[in-house]
């Protein structure tokens, strides 16, 4: 079975994110980007399981600039085999990114696709739900158990009260959460490998997506700063305080 | 006047809360229609009708739709949306699952975990975490969007009395199937709608600590229980405790923060709400910025000391 690990480079996940001054997004100029934490998941759930025996092939995917191919070489050093870049300078939203990903699984043939829940930029959630639907086939979101069975798979979700488990039809489509796994370090060694291993470039126009966006987005703003208030000296003024607002 | 159609989360019998907030969002966008899907649920179709604002309930009972499956639930929206001008679902974990699939099969780019509507298809959304709230103009013909919550007021579930109309879907896709659910049951509030929550970080170094720490405080003022991404890694307690940019999103009247350093992911979740108190010990623990009280000390200290004087003033 081959798997396919679409995967998003954003801005790293310790870096404030900064509001350009004339409010039209964030300042991404000089800041460190990586690899989408939850598409670094499902990189290494996609090698567990060629590991285990179940995948027989890796592929990963990137939808975004030529500077994208640093976030597939690293997913090439975490063992993945190859990987595909549809390269584009213009920023696509999920449902192009989904309809891209729909033309690339045609291709290749996946018996699964594993994702990320969702990109810590734009923070959609969205993607891996768009593509099951585009693809006709299931999904199991929010993963962070995943198992193998004959023709199916049993996916363990979290939800909002605890956990849901769901069977799946393969081919299937999984979103990872943040238990899933803890991703591996990639080794100098394989980081020296995954400069030899074959990538692709594409763009949009191969899979005959437009990508032109249907959100305009009007403005970007700071959220509503919270001040500081006062520190109390002890416990017994913090009870004070706690019966002014009616909670003791 | 625009149609919307809003999807119900219920238990069979009662709406979930996030459910009205919905309601809410929706009714600034046009007249509200409710889906209620499941199976056996009839009773849960009645309370809907009764929540004030709604113009129409459909009903689908089907055991095809009994736990939410997106892959059945889907089409029978995608069916229903030929009449409506938009979808609205809350942003819960079922609704994160459904609203997607439903826009794929409409070709519409989705509104995610919208904060408020602007205009007829304007509406604000965090990005980044909330560190970036963006305005976003939908160019699509219909529009699907998910709900936030915490940002709109609840719409009174009580006092209206919509028509109910049963509608059959295609039922199951034979795409998946519902295994088990390992809900966890509680006495304390749940956290989505608690107004005082008592959240324990990483700080409170063992599951038992843990729960020796912050569950009697909880107690002692009715307050559900939440937790860091940090305290959840480290196995102090189930992941449905997570508030966070990727966990749940709270807004109580006080959320009490112990042994929290304030990570942006953390405070992504619980900035919005009323009155924030921390307890740390590090005084330059970013959680202080944004707390409106503040108590710099040792927590197994301070916080047994709290639960105490709360309690003998009872």
């Amino acid at each position: 079975m081959k798997i396919l690990v679409p995967v998003k480079r954003v801005i790293d996940y310790n870096v404030k994110p900064r509001i350009k001054a004339d409010g039209t997004g964030v300042d991404l100029a000089n800041v460190k980007m990586s690899m989408n934490p939850f598409d670094e998941i499902a990189v290494e759930e996609a090698i567990r399981l060629k590991e285990k025996g179940v995948a027989s092939e890796v592929v990963a995917v990137s939808v975004g600039p030529a500077k994208a191919q640093e976030t597939l070489r690293t997913a090439l050093a975490m063992g993945a085999d190859r990987a595909i870049l549809v390269q584009t300078d213009d920023a696509v939203e999920p449902l192009a990114v989904a309809k891209i990903l729909k033309g690339i699984a045609d291709e290749e043939q996946p018996g699964l696709v594993i994702l990320g829940k969702q990109a810590i930029d734009d923070d959609c959630n969205q993607t891996g739900q768009m593509l099951a639907a585009l693809m006709g086939r299931p999904q199991g979101t929010f993963a962070s158990e995943v198992a193998c069975e004959d023709e199916h798979l049993l996916v363990t979700r979290e939800v909002d009260g605890g956990f849901e488990s769901v069977r799946l039809a393969l081919p299937a489509v999984v979103t990872t959460d943040l238990r899933l796994n803890e991703p591996r370090y990639a080794s100098l060694p394989n980081i020296m490998k995954a400069k030899s291993k074959p990538l692709a470039t594409k763009s949009p126009t191969d899979y005959g997506v437009d990508t032109a966006p249907r959100l305009k987005t009007v403005k970007v703003s700071e959220p509503p700063v919270r001040q500081a208030g006062i520190k109390v000296p002890d416990v017994d003024t913090l009870v004070a305080k706690l019966k002014e607002l009616g909670v003791a | 006047m625009s149609k919307i159609l809003v999807w119900v989360e219920h238990d069979n019998a009662a709406i979930k809360d996030a459910t009205l907030a919905a309601v809410t969002a929706a009714s600034q966008i046009g007249e509200v229609h409710l889906l209620v899907a499941g199976s056996g649920c009839a009773a849960a179709g009645h309370a809907a009708s009764q929540i004030v604002g709604i113009a129409k309930v459909y009903v689908a009972d089907d055991v095809a739709y009994a736990n939410a499956l997106a892959e059945n639930v889907a089409p029978l929206i995608v069916g229903l949306m030929s009449h409506h001008d938009a979808f609205v679902a809350p942003a819960t974990s079922n609704g994160k699952n459904i609203a997607p699939r439903v826009a794929a099969l409409l070709d519409v780019m989705q509104i995610s975990d919208i904060l408020s509507v602007d205009g007829p298809k304007t509406f604000t959304r965090p990005t980044y975490a909330g560190n970036a709230i963006a305005t976003v103009e939908s160019s699509d013909a219909k529009l699907v969007i998910t709900v936030r919550g915490t940002a709109f007021i609840k719409a009174a579930p009580e006092g209206g009395s919509a028509p109910i109309e049963a509608v059959v879907g295609s039922g199951d896709a034979g795409l998946s199937s519902f295994v088990a659910a390992e809900i966890a049951l509680s006495e304390r509030p749940e956290l989505t709608s608690a107004k005082v929550i008592v959240a324990g970080g990483r700080a409170l170094k063992d599951a038992d600590t843990f729960q020796a720490t912050i569950f009697p405080l909880a107690d002692t003022l009715g307050a559900a229980v939440g937790a860091s991404r940090a305290a959840v890694d480290a196995g102090y307690v189930p992941n449905d405790y997570q508030i966070g940019q990727t966990g749940k999103i709270v807004a109580p009247d006080v959320y009490i923060a112990i042994g929290i350093s304030g990570a942006i992911q953390h405070l992504a979740g619980m900035k919005d709400s009323g009155t924030i108190i921390a307890i740390d010990k590090d005084e330059d623990a970013p959680i202080f910025q944004i707390a409106d009280l503040g108590l710099v000390a040792d927590l197994f200290d301070a916080v047994p000391r709290l639960t105490h004087t709360l309690q003998e003033k009872k």
